[in-house]
């Protein structure tokens, strides 16, 4: 079991897709306007990632390495797609908030880069449980982010959570600061690369401080 | 090993990604089937839902969905009209109008009762600047809702414009393309019902409104759900 929680450790912290892997930029910077947002990229990611890489795992005999590529873009891209239709057809609301987010997974490339890193070599149940942590340590870094632009751009926490989540988790939503006249720019792009610059510095120096090995990351690709 | 020795063949590679795609397009294929019923359904309800936002509550009794025309306007683009009718008598015309905003087309949606006077305004999609331009949503101010109740002669045309361009409406500080497109589309949405209200009005609703409601059992599973 030790190998499961070190899958765990790794996804959440060591090898945490935005904050070590600096993979998947793209939606991490412009998805993370507020929580909400950050919050329902990350689960839909998470789910996505999770699948993927058990569907790769399990074709793993039968692909071989020259046209390894073009398989896990199809399988990857033909699971966004169900999923993006299942979504618009059967929980639309929710659809109507995540929708432009959906699509996006695809150009996500830590979906593809644990397929290659991870989901090629292993059996199907280790690869759905990196899957998962590798998606909810994406999650929480989402949200994270969103969090922080969200508080110093408009002033509030989880705005709009009920939308995504339902009626009752209403009580997430709070306004810290009334009559606060917003700090735009924090909303704007630069704010995504503001906010992610200081959280990488602060992982840094937490590690270096603590004695803790840092993980850098052999491939430092964005997408 | 069979596989193993298989996999060593030229044709291996493509025959292996051949397959793949071909089970990847059949899913896609019954996921399009299986899921078509339900998206129709559900942008019928959105639909629905800002159709009845524009319009003053008890306004209509009919299906406007149901009741519908596609009329040519002057740019030669197809509009849909939606009518407002109170036992089976014209009473209004709802429809959609779009100008290009700061990122993107912004689109309104527009209720209009039969001597051109508007019933409300809402903007139905939009990819403006969060914070700045998207203070023409409803959810977000009521800016919007300055537009009720004027018509072509109230303001004069000449003042159917943003405060900027000598009209009447306000611009929002820091944004001034993101009013201005949908006060050009309100006021083109005027222009277009006044040129075309015979059209848009004549009678061919009532026979498509006796169309008879299918209560199809492929409705269900998306109703279910929601």
């Amino acid at each position: 079991m030790s190998t499961y929680s070190k899958i765990a450790k790794d996804g959440l912290w060591e090898q945490n897709v935005v904050f070590s892997q600096l993979l998947g930029m793209c939606p991490t910077l412009a998805v993370t306007t507020s929580g909400t947002n950050g919050l329902g990229m990350g689960l839909a990611t998470t789910a996505v990632l999770t699948v993927a890489n058990m569907l790769v795992s399990s074709v793993r005999m039968y692909v071989t390495p020259q046209v390894r590529i073009p398989v896990y873009i199809v399988l990857i891209a033909t699971l966004v797609t169900v999923v993006d239709l299942t979504l618009n057809a059967y929980l639309h609301d929710l659809y109507k908030v995540l929708g432009m987010y959906i699509a996006l997974i695809v150009a996500n490339c830590s979906v593809l880069g644990r397929a290659e890193a991870f989901a090629a070599r292993e059996p199907v149940l280790p690869s759905g449980v990196d899957g998962l942590f590798m998606g909810l340590g994406f999650t929480v870094a989402l949200t994270l982010i969103g969090l922080i632009r969200e508080l110093l751009g408009a002033g509030t926490l989880f705005s709009q959570a009920s939308l995504l989540l339902g009626p009752s988790f209403k009580f997430l939503e709070m306004t810290v600061v009334h009559d606060y006249g917003g700090f735009l720019m924090m909303i704007l792009p630069p704010g995504g690369f503001l906010v992610l610059g200081c959280l990488l510095a602060a992982k840094r120096v937490y590690q270096v401080k603590t004695g803790q090995e840092v993980t850098e990351s052999a491939g430092h690709a964005l997408a | 090993m069979g596989l193993q020795a298989l996999r060593e063949k030229l044709g291996y590679h493509a025959a292996a990604l051949g397959v793949i795609a071909l089970a990847a397009s059949v899913t896609l294929a019954f996921a399009d089937l299986g899921t078509h019923k339900g998206i129709e359904a559900a942008e019928k309800r959105d639909l629905q839902q800002s159709l009845t936002q524009v319009l003053p509550e008890g306004f209509a009794d009919n299906d406007l969905l149901k009741d519908k025309v596609a009329v040519k306007d002057d740019k030669g683009n197809e509009v849909q009209v939606y009518r407002a009718r109170l036992k089976g008598e014209a009473k209004g015309a709802v429809f959609q109008q779009a100008n290009r905003g700061y990122a993107d087309d912004v689109v309104v949606l527009m209720g209009v009762d039969v001597t051109g006077k508007l019933l409300g305004v809402r903007v139905i999609k939009h990819r403006e600047t969060p914070g700045l331009g998207d203070k023409i949503e409803a959810a977000k101010t009521d800016w919007i809702l300055a537009f009720t109740g004027k018509s072509l002669g109230d303001p004069p045309i000449e003042k159917f414009a943003v405060k900027k361009d000598g009209g009447i409406f306000d611009q929002f500080a820091g944004a001034t393309i993101t009013p201005r497109a949908v006060v050009k589309s309100v006021r083109e949405g005027l222009q277009f019902f006044a040129a075309h209200k015979e059209e848009i009005l004549a009678a061919g609703g009532e026979e498509k409104k006796l169309v008879h409601e299918q209560p199809g059992p492929h409705q269900d599973p998306a109703k279910k759900e929601l």
